[in-house]
């Protein structure tokens, strides 16, 4: 049964790949991607009452299982969100049903390959997973194949090629440190026994690896300056992926940190992790901040809110600490949940009024209210007021900066300041004044993004104490 | 004998820096391409010998693949592709032949400095061989950043990742090497099917990457 669940992740995907690859009609293969993915979040849910033991390949523990479930549920929902979507795009002729059967396919070797590298127990496997993510996602970047598609996919590959390049000589480093104290072979790639002996591996060798992760991995994660991919990526390409790349990918590739983190933490002799992680993090949040002003394209603003939040996400985790630890797991949970639900709201935007530049937009509120209302939410959610959960979770990460290191709660109470006036001034123009453009109704599936939304208002006004203690649980476990 | 089996392996990774410094001035690009056929041949060479040395029999696969794959069906491809494109007589400006070769040799004395400084404990073979692998990678990202020209840079990338299959093979008894080789190979049969495939040139009307620049979804 236990070990059912781990397969049943990876198989599930993978099985609906191969099938909707060849299955024609988009009506049946959305159907049964909103189905696949679905299952695959009932088996995730399954993992909380039990779970295998760890294996040389695979492994789940208190800190994979919170992104496992992340996962699968933002796939779930966002795979009802692209069936409307894709209706859309399918009867302005965007897409040709040849390429929406590829979509689907690519969706799920997508939804695969994340959750891979989420259950890997084997740093080389781990980085196979998060490479397969990557072209998948490339690929679906580039599927409109406009000049600006094929741009964005190109800087994407060779910018993410780069980084996964960095971080494959950060793993083969890694295994250098560990052979002379595992010895040879597949063991001193496994993560339990990498984290066990941590504290015998040379540590000049463990720093100059996790350095190249930093960068490799980074890149992933949309760090600043490693970030001039991300943007690009998430405007050009079908929303549905815009929602995926921003709620789950970031997560993956900073999963990925988080665990060479632990490794790092465990050897006392190390660098401590910590500091560089800080920096990085604030340079992303006050850069992306700053850069969220001149935004004219809708999809492009909600990328650069997505590499301040990661800055601050990646700031919690450098500060360290059960109370900076757990802010950070609850910030990126209510960031995937917020941004995928922003997403949502503005792949349906951009339908109606046929353009993704801000300018031609306003007035949403009266032609569209539920969409205007919607985005709204969102925005008020992810800019951080109460009573959202984000409000939540940024406010415990300032106020343990304040408790430990006074000075760095400046530049960050700034950087979210300086997003929060961008995010309203942008805002104000989009849903309020006039109605421009076309004022069509949408033919949209509220459901995923109200969903969404209304998890966000949950957590921020009542959090169940069993989620708060596997949290702190998981914030102990990251040291 | 141990030294005899030390100097070649030494040589051998040696000449993959040379040759990564050759590619670093070559302007033409059939001229580049040959140089990047002679890279994987070297790499090749490398991996065999280290197969051989260390007794690992599944290596000579991951030395097959790069002599096969990278060094005659991928330059092969994109000869054709060039040929299609009708960019083969086109000369690449260079930034600076001077400067770049003086910075690839500050990129090397780095990557000595750094990986011989770590690696203090590890054994001599595997030092040399992570240090010229970095030197490997580190040159093959100046190339990628100093090419304005979509197929140098591919090129430039190919050399980077033969750097990591070096590093990769050095690592005694690293599980994986040669499904990490498969996979770079895929990744590499993409950017190369993509080149083709998304007509690059008949989308942009040229491969100058600067061109592509004009499509940044702001201006106005």
């Amino acid at each position: 049964m236990n070990v059912d669940a781990v397969s049943a992740i990876l198989l599930i995907p993978i099985a609906t790949a191969t099938l909707l690859a060849v299955l024609p009609g988009y009506r049946l293969t959305a159907r049964l991607n909103v189905l696949a993915a679905f299952l695959t979040f009932l088996a995730a849910l399954s993992l909380f009452f039990g779970r295998p033991e760890p294996g040389p390949y695979l492994q789940i523990d208190d800190l994979n299982n919170v992104f496992i479930v992340l996962t699968t549920f933002v796939g779930f929902t966002t795979s009802v969100f692209s069936a409307s979507y894709i209706e859309h795009e399918l009867e302005i002729g965007r897409l040709t049903p040849r390429f929406l059967r590829f979509y689907h396919a690519m969706y799920q070797v997508l939804m695969f390959a994340m959750n891979l590298a989420l259950v890997a127990n084997n740093i080389g496997i781990m980085w196979v997973a998060i490479e397969i993510a990557t072209l998948t996602t490339v690929l679906m970047v580039g599927i409109y194949r406009t000049h600006e598609a094929l741009e964005a996919a190109w800087k994407y590959f060779i910018l993410g090629s780069v980084g996964i390049a960095l971080a494959l000589f950060g793993t083969i480093l890694i295994y250098m440190a560990a052979r002379p104290v595992i010895g040879e072979g597949l063991d001193a790639m496994v993560w339990t026994g990498l984290v066990a002996r941590a504290a015998k591996f040379d540590p000049a060798l463990l720093n100059v690896a996790f350095v190249f992760l930093l960068l490799g991995y980074g890149t992933k994660v949309g760090l600043a300056p490693l970030h001039a991919w991300l943007p690009d990526a998430h405007a050009e390409g079908p929303t549905p992926i815009s929602a995926v790349l921003s709620g789950l990918l970031l997560n993956v590739a900073l999963y990925a940190l988080l665990r060479f983190k632990i490794l790092l933490a465990a050897n006392p002799a190390a660098l401590a992790p910590g500091p560089l992680m800080i920096i990085m993090g604030l340079i992303s949040l006050i850069f992306a901040a700053f850069m969220l002003y001149r935004r004219r394209d809708i999809k492009r603003m909600f990328a650069y809110s997505s590499i301040e939040h990661m800055g601050i996400i990646v700031f919690a985790f450098g500060m360290g600490g059960p109370l900076a630890n757990f802010a950070g797991l609850l910030h990126m949970t209510m960031h995937s949940l917020t941004k995928s639900a922003i997403f949502f709201a503005v792949g349906h935007i951009a339908q109606v009024k046929g353009t993704q530049t801000i300018s031609d937009m306003g007035g949403l509120t009266e032609s569209n209210p539920v969409l205007g209302w919607g985005l709204i939410i969102g925005v008020v959610a992810i800019a951080g007021l109460p009573p959202l959960g984000i409000f939540m979770s940024e406010f415990l990460v300032i106020s343990s900066t304040f408790a430990r290191e006074p000075w760095l709660a400046i530049p960050l109470v700034f950087g979210i300041l300086v997003a929060f006036g961008a995010l309203f001034l942008r805002l104000n123009g989009i849903v309020f004044g006039e109605p421009h453009g076309p004022t069509a109704e949408a033919k949209a599936s509220y459901v995923p993004m109200f969903a969404h939304l209304a998890l966000v208002l949950i957590a921020g006004i009542y959090m169940p104490q069993a989620l708060i203690a596997w949290f702190q649980n998981v914030a102990r476990l990251l040291g | 004998m141990h030294s005899l089996v030390f100097d070649i392996a030494h040589m051998l990774a040696g000449g993959l820096v040379l040759v990564s410094f050759t590619m670093l001035y070559q302007d033409r690009l059939y001229a580049l391409l040959n140089t990047f056929a002679l890279h994987a041949f070297v790499l090749a060479l490398s991996v065999a010998w280290q197969a051989y040395v260390q007794n690992a029999p599944h290596l000579y696969v991951t030395a097959m693949i790069a002599l096969v794959f990278k060094a005659i069906v991928i330059p092969i491809s994109l000869h054709r592709i060039i040929v299609r494109l009708g960019i083969h007589r086109e000369i690449e400006v260079v930034v600076g032949v001077g400067p770049t070769m003086l910075f690839g040799i500050g990129l090397v004395a780095l990557s000595m400095v750094v990986m011989l400084r770590v690696t203090a404990e590890a054994d001599p073979l595997a030092r040399e061989d992570m240090a010229f692998a970095l030197s490997v990678l580190l040159l093959g990202l100046l190339m990628m950043v100093t090419r304005r020209n979509a197929v140098s840079q591919v090129i430039g990338f190919m050399s980077l990742e033969n750097g990591l299959v070096l590093a990769a093979t050095g690592a005694k008894g690293m599980p994986l090497v040669v499904e990490i080789s498969v996979a770079f190979s895929i990744l590499i049969a993409f950017i190369v099917i993509g080149i083709f495939l998304f007509r690059i040139r008949e989308r942009f009307d040229t491969v100058d990457v600067g061109a592509l620049d004009r499509f940044r979804g702001e201006q106005r």
